[in-house]
């Protein structure tokens, strides 16, 4: 395997950099000068772009770190080894995001560390946020093998490797608690959340969908460090990913039905109004189309297909967060006479976050041996 | 090694799909909600209301000062929306200055109180102060809080960290929080909780002149409720003002009630309890809300957070050994 002498300063980091910095003011400001300074937020409209896109998207996305670390620790899968250690990392630059962004949009941002002490535990939103700073320390775990590696502490190194197998477990269960907790707090929403999406199994929508939108990213990074850093993976490994899409949408297809069909009816997606077209689109982008093309024959050893197919899971299950978030919840609003569009600062800190995980995971890939030789 | 592979996603596929339906988050049975054993609330009855906006005047008056619900550090007269103090402000919504508003519905000529077409009635906006409230269900820190002993909702900026969970939660859109300001608090009607151990009362019923809001333990005031319901239309009656157990009265006639009282049941309960000439939809209040109470619907899924805790944890132990003696027996 070769790869390219990676070069920090290039356009895309230039024009990285300077997201980071025009977001980086705002928040600056924001914390100054409060919510209403920054962001179209208001008391009908109480989240917007921050908690739909920067959290409940950037905690789906960070999913693969959990289902690879597992596949090769606990179902002992070895063969998807090569990608663990950028599985993990991309996993933490999405915690860390997600938390980030947690800390701009409460209210009082510097009492971020109340939920540890101050326990209200009916409050799922009190389960989420335990969970993220059990979860953030566990992936920082996962993550330290590398660093210790780099600084030479051999004794640390081989202490993580020998209770990895624990650490892991551990992360698995953290995830699939907080994957379907942060479906669980729009549970209490009956009223206001449209029903193409309210419904019981919520939760494990939010789940499964995660599960299909973490493995769509590992896939997406290891084509794209072969374009950024002349990284080969393996293409049994992106079959073998594109396979498990496969079978992770197919699951998350027959729920989504299931809720439909015994919730609001098949007619309600095709009502023509804002949500049922939202809906269609996020079914057909997150779900319907990649399925198709992942459940045809050669198209998952073809890793231009691969490619094209994981930008439209990634795009449509965003999608569904933002509907959950903010798209289901437009009917409610607008017949109160609501109304909410993000606003530039909110557009820049999101864009702040994205810079930031992709630079951060650029930098990583720089310093850190994130593709190890394979072990024979 | 493929074949078994094969079986194992199969399984895992069928077993964790007849999982899923069977952690479907039904609310449980409803439990009856109980009010605590003092519970005090508010009893408006649209039909005596004439849109004074007394009620919201004081409101504003007697929450000023610390440590009213609408207390904050250097204000020394009560907020206004615009303009400076000593203006009324005329809000058009509640907001972060304003705990109780009035609002009117209209239609056509707006000539007839209390009656639907070519009619006008006026609602009082505020917190209902739920038996089960979403509100203190959601808040991660306890910043929302149901007093045990009289039932009111109140608030501990202390603890809170402005996640804005109860804004999205409360059925009533209710909380409303200071957008405007970089060290933000939530705001809503706390029941002049802090006037109770001065002998008082809720402000807006010590002031509202016709009696449309009175103040009182919840069992008497449903009961007061439950009397007006009773009335034939145009029968005279004696209308307890300011408190349900009142010394005085005014005397007219009782108005076409619509034979429901808002609060009673809705989401498990409120203690503020609504009367009105005109359907409760049109003036606001959701007549979709249902008797379960909404939190129900939460912990439904958070009950069950331990045993996936312990099903994950030995499900995933149990995996690791099985295949890793798989690969050894494999490997060997």
């Amino acid at each position: 395997m070769s790869r390219k002498e990676i070069k920090f300063l290039t356009p895309t980091t230039l024009v990285l950099l300077l997201l980071l910095g025009i977001g980086g003011a705002v928040g600056i400001y924001r914390l100054q000068n409060g919510l209403g300074s920054v962001t179209n937020l208001n008391n009908l409209w109480p989240w917007g772009l921050w908690i739909s896109l920067d959290v409940l998207g950037g905690v789906a996305m960070a999913a693969g770190g959990f289902i690879i670390a597992g596949t090769v620790y606990v179902l002992n899968w070895k063969k998807y080894k090569p990608i663990v250690r950028p599985a993990i990392l991309n996993a933490f630059f999405g915690y860390l995001v997600a938390a980030a962004s947690i800390f701009f949009d409460i209210g009082q941002p510097f009492r971020v560390w109340h939920p540890i002490v101050m326990w209200q535990v009916h409050s799922v939103m009190f389960v989420v946020a335990i969970h993220v700073v059990l979860y953030s320390s566990t992936l920082a775990l996962e993550s330290s093998p590398m660093v210790f590696e780099k600084l030479g502490m051999g004794g640390a190194y081989r202490f993580v490797n020998r209770i990895m197998v624990p650490i892991v477990i551990f992360g698995v269960l953290l995830s699939v608690l907080h994957q379907s907790s942060l479906g669980a707090v729009f549970l209490i929403l009956p009223t206001k959340l449209s029903p193409l999406w309210h419904n019981g199994l919520l939760p494990y929508h939010f789940l499964v969908s995660a599960v299909v939108m973490g493995l769509s990213m590992v896939s997406f990074e290891a084509v794209l460090s072969r374009r950024a850093f002349g990284h080969e993976t393996d293409m049994g490994i992106m079959s073998g990913l594109a396979r498990g899409s496969q079978i992770a949408l197919g699951l998350y297809l027959l729920m989504k039905l299931w809720s439909l069909i015994t919730g609001p009816g098949l007619g309600a997606a095709f009502a023509g109004d804002f949500a049922g077209n939202m809906y269609l689109l996020e079914m057909a982008l997150g779900v319907l189309l990649p399925l198709a093309l992942f459940s045809m024959a050669g198209f998952r050893s073809n890793l231009r297909g691969i490619f094209a197919a994981n930008i439209v899971v990634i795009v449509g299950i965003l999608l569904n967060r933002l509907n959950v978030g903010i798209f289901g919840l437009a009917g409610y609003a607008s017949s109160l006479g609501a109304d909410y569009f993000p606003s530039f600062g909110e557009f820049a800190l999101t864009g702040a976050m994205v810079a930031f995980a992709v630079l951060g995971f650029k930098l990583s890939a720089m310093y850190l041996n994130l593709y190890p030789k394979a072990e024979h | 090694m493929s074949l078994n592979r094969r079986e194992f996603l199969k399984t895992a596929a069928a077993g964790s799909g007849g999982l899923l339906l069977g952690l479907q988050a039904r609310p449980a049975a409803a439990a009856p909600v109980h009010l605590p054993p003092e519970a005090v609330g508010i009893l408006y009855d649209a039909t005596l209301c004439i849109g004074c906006k007394s009620c919201m005047v004081n409101c504003k008056k007697y929450n000023t000062a610390a440590p009213g619900a609408l207390a904050l550090e250097g204000r020394t007269t009560p907020p206004y929306e615009t303009g400076a103090a000593g203006v009324w402000d005329e809000p058009r919504d509640l907001s972060s200055k304003t705990l109780s508003i009035i609002k009117v519905y209209k239609s056509g000529t707006a000539v007839n109180k209390d009656a639907v077409e070519n009619g006008y009635s006026f609602v009082k906006q505020h917190c209902l102060h739920c038996a089960s409230p979403s509100c203190v269900s959601v808040c991660p820190v306890g910043a929302l809080r149901k007093d045990p002993v009289n039932g009111v909702v109140f608030y501990d900026d202390s603890r809170c960290i402005g996640c804005r969970y109860c804004q999205l939660a409360c059925p009533f859109r209710i909380p409303t929080y200071e957008y405007e300001s970089a060290s933000p608090k939530v705001r809503k009607c706390q029941l002049c909780r802090h006037r109770i151990a001065e002998g008082k009362y809720a402000a807006c019923c010590e002031f509202c002149p016709t009696g449309a809001s009175i103040y009182g333990r919840v069992e008497d005031l449903k009961a007061e409720a439950a009397r007006r319901l009773a009335l034939q239309p145009g029968t005279e009656y004696r209308f307890p003002i300011q408190t349900a157990s009142a010394t005085n009265f005014s005397t007219r006639a009782a108005a076409n009630y619509q034979k429901h009282v808002y609060g009673l049941n809705e989401a498990g309960g409120t203690q503020y309890l609504l009367l009105a000439g005109v359907p409760f939809a049109l003036l606001g209040l959701d007549p979709n809300l249902g008797d379960k109470p909404l939190p129900d619907l939460t912990w439904g899924y958070i009950a069950k957070i331990p045993a996936v805790m312990v099903g994950v944890l030995g499900a995933g132990a149990l995996t690791w050994s099985v295949t890793r003696r798989r690969n050894a027996e494999k490997e060997g």
